[in-house]
């Protein structure tokens, strides 16, 4: 069973520039189809200060992380154990190119199911931008199998 | 133009479906460098396969992508206030997925007009991949 005891631990704050070639590319790779995603141009005259980070854009802080997983590391799960059971994602304020991000997270909680088969942490994200605006909530939950060990 | 097709919907109604082409290698590659989730049990077929799956999956970060697309498809995206997805079954290359929203409440709040949706992905042979929610709040007399 996984240690409770870790349920709050928070994680030191990481800060992330909204870079606009990269949300051209994540728009490309979702194959977003309007271009309030991709064209500054048409993001402007559409009433946006610059282009539109798409809802599920934040996923892609985590992997600019020195150690995106440091808190499976610290619950001694192995990535290869694990699957991604739930994403939410709260929104507060829209996210633009040029927005400087500040992340602060923790480990929201640990439980179990199925007589503790299957256990699931879930770990919280705050982001906020330059202007100290709480812009939106991530909370991963993910899944690992015990199965294998009974 | 969204505007009316907004102000028509019922509690009960659908929103239009949203198509995804086939899942390709591609398309995992590309949603990888992207995002920056280098998973190999999404890129390397090898590496999947030890993994005891018959070959790569896709990003269940992708899949959500395109369920998002459902929503902003037909709410301005400022609107969306939660959007969640519980990831239920593993998608494979060339699945043919179809991103399904209905409306399954709608409430007048001060001066905001809040829709609750409920989402899905399904398979061609209708197989859940993918179940969702998520609250859209207009303001009324919103212009656009």
């Amino acid at each position: 069973m996984l240690d409770r005891s870790l349920i709050g631990k928070t994680y030191p704050e990481c800060f992330f520039l909204v870079n606009k070639k990269r949300l051209i590319a994540f728009a490309k790779a979702t194959q977003q189809s309007d271009p309030i995603y991709f064209d500054e141009d048409i993001a402007k005259k559409d009433g946006h200060p610059s282009i539109l980070a798409p809802l599920t854009f934040l996923t892609t802080t985590r992997y600019e992380q020195e150690k995106p997983y440091q808190y499976l590391d610290d619950l001694g799960i192995s990535l290869g154990r694990i699957l991604h059971a739930k994403q939410e994602y709260t929104n507060y304020e829209s996210i633009y190119a040029g927005d400087e991000l500040r992340m602060d997270s923790k480990i929201g909680d640990i439980y179990d199911k199925k007589d503790g088969m299957l256990e699931f942490v879930s770990f919280i994200s705050n982001y906020k931008n330059q202007k100290n605006v709480l812009v939106a909530e991530s909370v991963s939950t993910l899944v690992l199998r015990n199965n294998e060990k009974k | 133009m969204k505007k009316n097709e907004i102000n028509n919907f019922r509690i009960g109604d659908e929103i239009p479906n949203f198509h995804i082409k086939p899942i390709s290698r591609s398309m995992l590659t590309l949603y990888a460098s992207a995002s920056g989730d280098y998973n190999p049990i999404h890129i390397d077929s090898d590496y999947a396969k030890k993994s005891g799956l018959p070959d790569v999956i896709a990003h269940g970060m992708l899949i959500m992508s395109f369920l998002g697309q459902t929503i902003t498809n037909i709410f301005p995206q400022g609107s969306i206030k939660k959007f969640e997805s519980k990831f239920i079954a593993m998608t494979n290359i060339n699945d043919c997925l179809t991103c399904k929203g209905k409306i399954i409440n709608i409430e007048l709040k001060d001066s905001l007009k809040r829709f609750s949706l409920k989402l899905l992905v399904i398979d061609s042979s209708g197989k859940k991949k993918l179940s969702g929610s998520a609250i859209v709040e207009l303001k009324l007399n919103e212009k656009k």
